[in-house]
């Protein structure tokens, strides 16, 4: 296709909408309206419950972690479920927690995908991610990929660690991005790939029968760090002592 | 392939045939009736408050309605805000350029092997015929669609493109086509099979293909929407990503996006929510200094925009409302006709009521004007649609496209009057004729009751699984005024 004959595609298409394009348009509609009207107003530990129900029932796992403990709790879980690899970001804010926890097979995702990838879909078992939220409504992760933490890191191994902060927990989709002003000046915060995750992948394409791990991870596990239970857990220590 | 008959599929003009064949097949039509009581109790569920499902669906008719108001403007912004992002933005008027041009991308990067991530439009443009002319093997990856690739078939449903077939027949099916594989009927292991298959293949495509569910206009973002992360797989893992979508999907705003996102997955099936929700916003950065590089995600990302019959819809503003779609298969799901007669019956890439009001424009009333009769008209459709798009008004407007000359002041439709013959107007004729005289018409009724006994015990059409029409024993007339001698 020479690029004059795509140039006269994009004309002509254009000009036949243009040429019948309404005159009159439609104002815009007040998506703001619907949400306000269908806002839950919940309290910030029903939210946090609303999103491990939720969680749990696109087969996610949500084990509480803390602050301290949650590479102990990373080491114990990967332990427990056989995993032999995982992989964490190349410069991700947790690369000294992680090495520190003396976790068996931990590698960095360090080099293109190009220069690894039979390594990386055949022989890595797990992947671990932080994350930029979660949606409560929806039981759902948000997921921003960069070079610190690259795409497939939460795609290819077949177990998918997610580190989430309860403090980032938005109720709707809707929330978070007009929260975190994600469309702001053209959206050019957005990375190239942002991500929503709700569970291990899934299919029901054989006679609508569920089955987990269809391409992507066969398990999810959400290690959920909620600091404010934490406090509140220690101070009531404190007080008994 | 020809100009004309870009499509490969059976002609439209045999749909009645393969509708009698689906219907007698007792086999095929359990597969519906239970995948379809099983959709629509699953979608029923999600909207326990019906006023709340109101507004929701006002809203995203609103959404759709906006942005199709404004369509010209939203492309050119799009195609702005991706170009800046280094996204490639082609145009295709019909199939035939689609296909060239991402034939020509796969060319230059000398690709043998495409992974192809659920596209209805590519399904639309027959891309897979197109590739392997070419030379170049193209591989379904979403679960459904390998199968029915592996069967040498079509997509039967446009979420769940596997739907008429059982777990026997797909077991007999992978035991036979892929090798080393022995029969297994366990739905775990079957999806198992086709993972590790599809892995292998992911890991070594040169280039990925999906289509689009929302593209963002002021952000230059292009959605998609997917429970099996085979989507994520080839936007990702090959280094040249190819998406392909019809000119209509696209939206002005970002917050327009979850309304309409909310409504997708909850009608369709029923989940408040898919697995994943992938946002692409270009091909993987390079990193000027090489320290924020990215490690992953396509090298080059390419946008294919396809006009094939839109502009037509577009042009007129009645059925302008045909472009609203977002692709649910709701309509279809509690449709009558589509239950009973299931996807392949229509000959068509989209099947159902939103077929029926799409296929004419893409190709042509000549072809298709057999499928906006293939509706009782009850109106279930129109009822769940959750972009509010009047289906039944659509199928009434086209039926009489098909029939007759255009409106005074609108173009003609490609295929405009197909359906038109000199029995069916002279039927007509003589109708008018007889109703409108009515000496004539209390001739014609004495005639058809005294004679009422030379009615044919077979009526063409009608008999085949209906008793006969006959004529009562006097008029209505003749009745009425009986019953009135008899009350005085
Ligand atoms: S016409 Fe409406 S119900 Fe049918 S697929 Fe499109 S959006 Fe869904």
């Amino acid at each position: 296709m020479s690029a004059n004959a795509n140039v006269s595609a994009r004309e002509r298409i254009l000009g036949r909408l243009r040429a019948a394009a309404p005159q009159s348009k439609p104002a815009a509609p007040d998506v703001h309206a619907l949400y306000a009207a269908m806002r839950k107003d919940d309290s910030r530990a029903e939210r946090i419950a609303r999103f491990c129900a939720q969680m749990a029932f696109w087969r996610g796992e949500v084990v509480p972690v803390t602050a301290d403990g949650w590479t102990d709790t990373l080491r114990e879980l990967c332990a427990a479920k056989g995993v032999a690899s995982l992989l964490h970001g190349p410069r991700g804010v947790h690369d000294s927690a992680l090495a520190a926890a003396g976790i068996p097979g931990l590698k960095a995702y360090d080099r293109p995908v190009g220069e690894w990838k039979q390594e990386l879909f055949e022989a890595t078992d797990a992947g671990f991610t932080s994350t930029r939220g979660a949606i409560a409504e929806t039981g759902t992760l948000i997921i921003w990929p960069d070079a610190a933490e690259p795409r497939l890191m939460s795609l290819v191994p077949p177990i998918h660690f997610a580190l989430l902060d309860a403090d980032c927990i938005h109720d709707t989709l809707f929330d978070a991005m007009t929260a975190e002003g994600w469309s702001a000046d053209g959206g050019r915060s957005l990375p190239t790939n942002a991500l929503l995750i709700s569970g291990p992948s899934k299919t029901a394409d054989i006679q609508q029968t569920l089955a987990y791990g269809a391409h992507g991870p066969k398990e999810l596990v959400v290690l959920l760090l909620d600091k404010t239970r934490e406090t509140a857990a220690n101070a009531a220590e404190e007080n008994r002592q | 392939m020809s100009a004309q008959h870009p499509l490969q599929f059976v002609p439209a003009a045999e749909f009645k045939q393969r509708s009698v064949d689906a219907t007698s097949d007792a086999h095929l039509r359990q597969s519906f009736r239970g995948a379809m009581d099983f959709l629509m109790a699953k979608r029923a569920a999600q909207f326990p408050d019906d006023a709340s499902l109101q507004r929701q669906r006002a809203i995203a008719e609103a959404i759709r309605q906006y942005s199709l108001a404004r369509l010209p403007d939203l492309l050119e912004q799009l195609e702005r805000n991706l170009t800046a992002k280094g996204v490639q933005v082609h145009w295709a008027e019909n199939a035939e350029e689609a296909n060239a041009i991402i034939v020509g991308i796969a060319q230059r990067h000398s690709a043998k092997l495409m992974v192809k991530g659920k596209s209805m439009v590519s399904e639309e443009t027959e891309l897979n015929h197109a590739m392997e002319a070419a030379g170049i093997a193209a591989l379904e990856s979403d679960m459904g669609e390998y199968i029915v690739q592996l069967d040498g078939e079509k997509p039967s449903h446009i979420i769940m493109p596997a739907i008429h077939k059982t777990k026997q027949q797909i077991a007999r099916l992978f035991a036979e086509k892929v090798p080393g594989v022995s029969y297994t009927e366990s739905v775990d292991e079957l999806i198992g099979i086709g993972r590790a298959v599809l892995r292998e293949k992911f890991m070594h495509a040169d280039i990925g293909l999906s289509g689009v569910n929302f593209a963002v206009a002021e952000t230059g973002t292009l959605c998609l929407v997917e429970n099996e992360g085979n989507g994520r797989m080839c936007t990702t893992v090959p280094d040249v990503h190819v998406a392909i979508t019809g000119i209509e999907k696209v939206v002005e705003k970002l917050e327009h996006v979850p309304p309409l996102y909310g409504l997708l997955t909850r009608s369709a099936t029923g989940q408040a929510i898919t697995t994943y929700f992938n946002m692409i916003g270009g091909p993987r950065k390079g990193g000027a200094d090489g320290k924020g590089a990215e490690l992953d995600g396509p090298k080059e990302v390419h946008l294919v925009l396809l006009d094939n019959g839109r502009t037509q819809a577009y042009a007129d503003e009645q059925m302008r409302a045909t472009l609203q779609c977002i692709r649910c298969g709701a309509c279809m799901n509690h449709c009558p006709v589509y239950t009973r007669i299931g996807g392949h019956a229509y000959g068509t890439t989209y099947p159902g009521p939103i077929g029926e009001i799409i296929s004419p424009h893409m190709m042509g009333l000549a072809a298709t004007h057999a499928l906006p009769t293939a509706s009782s008209l009850c109106g279930a459709c129109g009822e769940v649609c959750p972009v509010k798009i009047p289906i039944p008004d659509l199928l009434i407007r086209l039926r009489g496209e098909a029939t007759h000359e255009a409106r005074p002041g609108h173009a003609p439709l490609v295929g405009q009057g197909a359906a038109r013959s000199a029995l069916m107007d002279a039927v007509w004729a003589g109708w008018a004729a007889l109703y409108t005289r009515p000496a004539l018409y209390r001739a014609f009724g004495w005639l058809a009751t005294r004679f009422r006994f030379l009615t044919p015990p077979t009526q063409s059409g009608w008999t085949v699984s209906r008793t006969p029409l006959k004529p009562a024993a006097r008029t209505l007339r003749e009745q009425l005024a009986e019953r009135r001698r008899k009350t005085h």
